[in-house]
């Protein structure tokens, strides 16, 4: 059953499909774009344009560039040395390098989890020594499991969410688009998923209540917020209801980390997606016996770690995620 | 009189004896059943997921993976809560009472076992 699925969502994939013109005549499109490949998908009067990777260098920058632009990375996991990732600071850097070399500079930096690989002080100090390099002095960080190893994540209140909620959880606003940092790894439960939790899904109710359905919203935690695959526990056991609360907004983006491999799924006005890990890959779904670091032959390895690009245009409605590959 | 504070003593002696001789008895059994278990980690689960032990008998926990893992109590209170386990650590327990102890990892709770104390 689980197979089936994973099987159609691949399928539809397959970019091909889509007429010459960019547009899904089906008007829905999941695209799911693995690791090493990407997709460029914009909403534009209501219709979904999807341009695959090779077709970028041919779109009118000013097309991509909006009016606010910023950079996800994800799962860096300072500390881990295995031989799926010998110099996982070394690839934190290439990304760094990558984020200063966009077209359109980012305004800000989302990191969303798994920042270090043990919780240490040494493995966060090395992040955001590496990360002083990078042209957006400004980062928006949420947790992910590895963040919060010990003494229930206090560390990583005290260093990269100061005056947030709860766990961590926080909102902000940039060029009028609201953005929201959730935590969905704290107190997970035996056989469990994801996990946001009562206090926290109130809190969200609150914050959007008083917010125009035409403000666009960018949503950002560390373990999906739709169901990837719950067999490896790639899925948010309570994300329904906080999306319960959002999809009355017009624009809805769902940035994502903890897979180590990018992947999008658009549904209606709500788009969600998943970024590379600037760390190690991961198998896709169901492919390997377990979610573990993927060994791949070290001159690969750069191309299945990136970054992700957002770009938000008003006067088009128009908002794109790209990624980019570390190579 | 006399008797009665004879028969008294005797039988106090008899139970104080059979106590200690209990005691001895039962925690020699212990001992001597006591069967120590391992649990691997591995691709991110327990192996085996279920162990049957007698009381008394200690579980030692190896990671075997390149990821870090837990082995987290799931009852409410935690009958047992490792550190943080990297690569090839352990975590043992020793379980002194009967019972059935549902555990898993707080980082993957995918990642579940039990340890079956008899
Ligand atoms: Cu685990």
């Amino acid at each position: 059953m689980a197979g089936k699925e994973k099987d159609e969502l691949l399928h539809d994939h397959n970019h091909d499909r889509i007429d010459e013109d960019g547009i899904d005549r089906r008007g829905f499109l999941k695209c799911m774009a693995w690791a090493g490949t990407g997709a460029f998908c914009v909403i534009r009067g209501g219709v979904l344009r999807s341009y695959s990777f090779s077709r970028l260098p041919a779109l009118d920058p000013k097309e991509m560039a909006g009016e606010l632009s910023f950079a996800q990375i994800s799962d860096s996991h300072m500390g881990f040395n295995k031989a799926a990732n010998p110099d996982v600071a070394g690839t934190l850097k290439a990304a760094v390098d990558k984020i200063n070399g966009l077209t359109v500079a980012p305004e800000f930096l989302l990191h969303t989890g798994d920042i270090s690989h043990l919780s240490k002080p040494e493995e966060f100090d090395a992040v955001q020594q590496i990360l002083k390099a990078a042209k957006p002095q400004d980062v928006f960080y949420v947790p992910g499991e590895h963040d919060v190893l010990n003494d229930d994540g206090k560390d990583f209140l005290d260093r990269f969410a100061k005056g947030s909620k709860g766990a961590g959880w926080y909102s902000f606003d940039k060029k009028g688009v609201h953005f929201i940092g959730l935590v969905n790894v704290m107190n997970l439960k035996a056989g469990g998923l994801g996990s946001l939790g009562h206090e926290q899904l109130e809190w969200l109710e609150d914050d959007v209540k008083l917010l125009k359905h035409s403000t666009p919203i960018v949503v950002f935690a560390h373990i999906p917020l739709w169901s990837v695959y719950p067999e490896w526990g790639w899925g948010t056991e309570d994300s329904a209801q906080a999306l319960s609360y959002l999809k009355k907004f017009g624009s809805l983006t769902v940035l994502n980390g903890h897979i180590h491999q990018t992947m999008q799924k658009v549904e209606g006005n709500v788009t969600f997606h998943t970024a590379a890990s600037t760390a190690f890959p991961q198998p896709a779904p169901g492919k390997a016996d377990s979610p573990g670091p993927m060994k791949v032959p070290a001159e690969q390895l750069k191309s299945l770690l990136g970054i992700t690009d957002v770009n938000f245009v008003r006067g088009q409605q128009a908002l794109g995620v790209v990624d980019s590959t570390l190579e | 009189m006399r008797r009665s504070v004879s028969v008294a003593v005797l039988i106090t002696v008899v139970v104080l004896g059979f106590a200690v001789w209990g005691a001895r008895n039962s925690g020699v059994a212990a001992q001597g059943k006591a069967q120590n278990a391992e649990v691997k980690i591995d691709n991110f689960s327990f192996g085996p997921a279920m162990v049957t032990v007698p009381a008394g008998s200690t579980v030692t926990w190896t990671n075997h993976d390149d990821i870090p893992h837990t082995v987290v109590s799931a009852d409410d209170p935690k009958a047992f809560k490792s550190k943080v386990l990297d690569t090839d650590e352990k975590f043992s327990f020793t379980f002194t009472k009967a019972g059935s102890y549902s555990y898993f990892c707080s980082v993957h709770p995918k990642m579940t076992g039990k340890v079956v104390v008899q």
